[in-house]
């Protein structure tokens, strides 16, 4: 074998190798994240829109922050005129499909902020996968009567 | 039914004025857009603590077209976004929108104080009051106005979740119901009726 087949087949290999070994996170575009932040130390909502580029359903598990003592995965429905919040273990985002957290159906509940977070901040979260990978993602604090990431 | 609600004094007096005028704005049905309940639920009535911890009652906002909706602070999805989109509402409304006031009623009196309340509302809108009171006062006017809501515990750390009416309800400025909006209806139409109760609602 000609030292160029050689190379190609490596990389070839390597390529594989990297497409069976690819965690969830690296198959998700994070975009439009925005947190709406209340005041005092009343919890906020956490909204995102996840794209993921591969060809198997992805699940996200839930998400964590460094500014949050607590984050947890909801949603918010209304049937029969009543509003509830509910509390989801993981949310899909399906094949070359995408996810979309926003007001009135999926977010994310921060709580406890550590010190308060004020509309212009960026606040980093974690996302995570239920494969354990994780993608770190900036979201943009808003003032509380925004309806959407204002971009 | 219709014998609980009488048709009130003051919507009498109004219907003669109107007749004596010659004009017949006020003897017509407004052309509402959403959900006509004129004569079909109780007048506004209640007595409750304001976000400034001033005892307060329905007849503190004669004169002011009311937007009546209930929910609770730590609600921070649905409760917001329906206050922020009341928010675009009053702004889309200009000048006139003083002449109206969001009453945001908690759910959850235990922990919405004033002091929440008024740091809640005012992040809002300048028109928005925050209302508590004791617990069975609330209940009185979720009643009153057939609406409803449940306390759930929720994991984690005493924490509970609540599920509410999501409707917000709208009185004329002599405190008479007349629309019903939900999360579902559009903007446009709650201005649309707004302007038509603004327009030529009574002055104070």
């Amino acid at each position: 074998m000609k030292p160029r087949s050689m190379t190609l087949l490596l990389a070839a290999g390597l390529l594989l190798a990297g497409g069976v070994h690819a965690t969830a996170a690296e198959h998700v575009h994070a975009s439009h994240a925005w947190i709406r932040v209340l005041p005092g130390n009343l919890p906020a909502s956490a909204y995102v829109t996840l794209e993921n580029g591969s060809d198997r359903a992805i699940l996200l598990s839930g998400a964590s922050s460094a500014a949050y003592a607590e984050v947890m995965l909801h949603h918010s429905s209304t049937a029969g005129g009543m509003s509830r919040m509910t509390m989801v273990d993981s949310l899909e985002i399906p094949a070359h499909g995408k996810a979309v957290l926003a007001p009135a159906g999926y977010h994310l509940m921060l709580m406890q902020a550590r010190k308060p977070v004020k509309p212009g901040d960026t606040i980093a979260v974690l996302l995570k996968f239920t494969d354990g990978s994780t993608l770190a993602t900036d979201f943009i604090a808003r003032p509380a009567n925004a309806l959407n990431d204002g971009l | 039914m219709k014998s609980r609600y009488p048709l009130r004094p003051a919507l009498l007096l109004l219907l003669v004025a109107g007749l004596l005028l010659g004009g017949c704005q006020h003897t017509q049905p407004l052309p509402f857009r959403l959900t006509n309940v004129t004569g079909h639920m109780p007048t506004l009535a209640f007595t409750l603590t304001d976000d400034q911890g001033k005892t307060v009652s329905a007849a503190d906002y004669r004169g002011k077209v009311v937007l009546l909706y209930f929910g609770y602070t730590h609600c921070p999805d649905v409760c917001p976004l329906t206050l922020a989109h009341l928010h675009v509402v009053m702004q889309r409304l200009g000048k006139l929108a003083d002449g109206a006031r969001i009453l945001f009623v908690s759910v959850d009196p235990a922990r919405d104080t004033p002091a929440v309340l008024h740091a809640y509302v005012n992040a809002f809108d300048p028109r928005a009051v925050g209302l508590t009171g004791s617990a069975s006062d609330i209940e009185a006017l979720v009643k009153r106005y057939r609406a409803s809501f449940t306390r759930e515990p929720s994991t984690g750390d005493g924490n509970y979740e609540v599920s509410h009416s999501s409707a917000i309800y709208v009185f004329d400025r002599d405190g008479n119901p007349r629309v019903l909006a939900t999360p579902a209806d559009s903007q446009d139409d709650l201005v649309h009726d707004l302007h038509l109760l603004l327009d030529t609602g009574v002055a104070p």
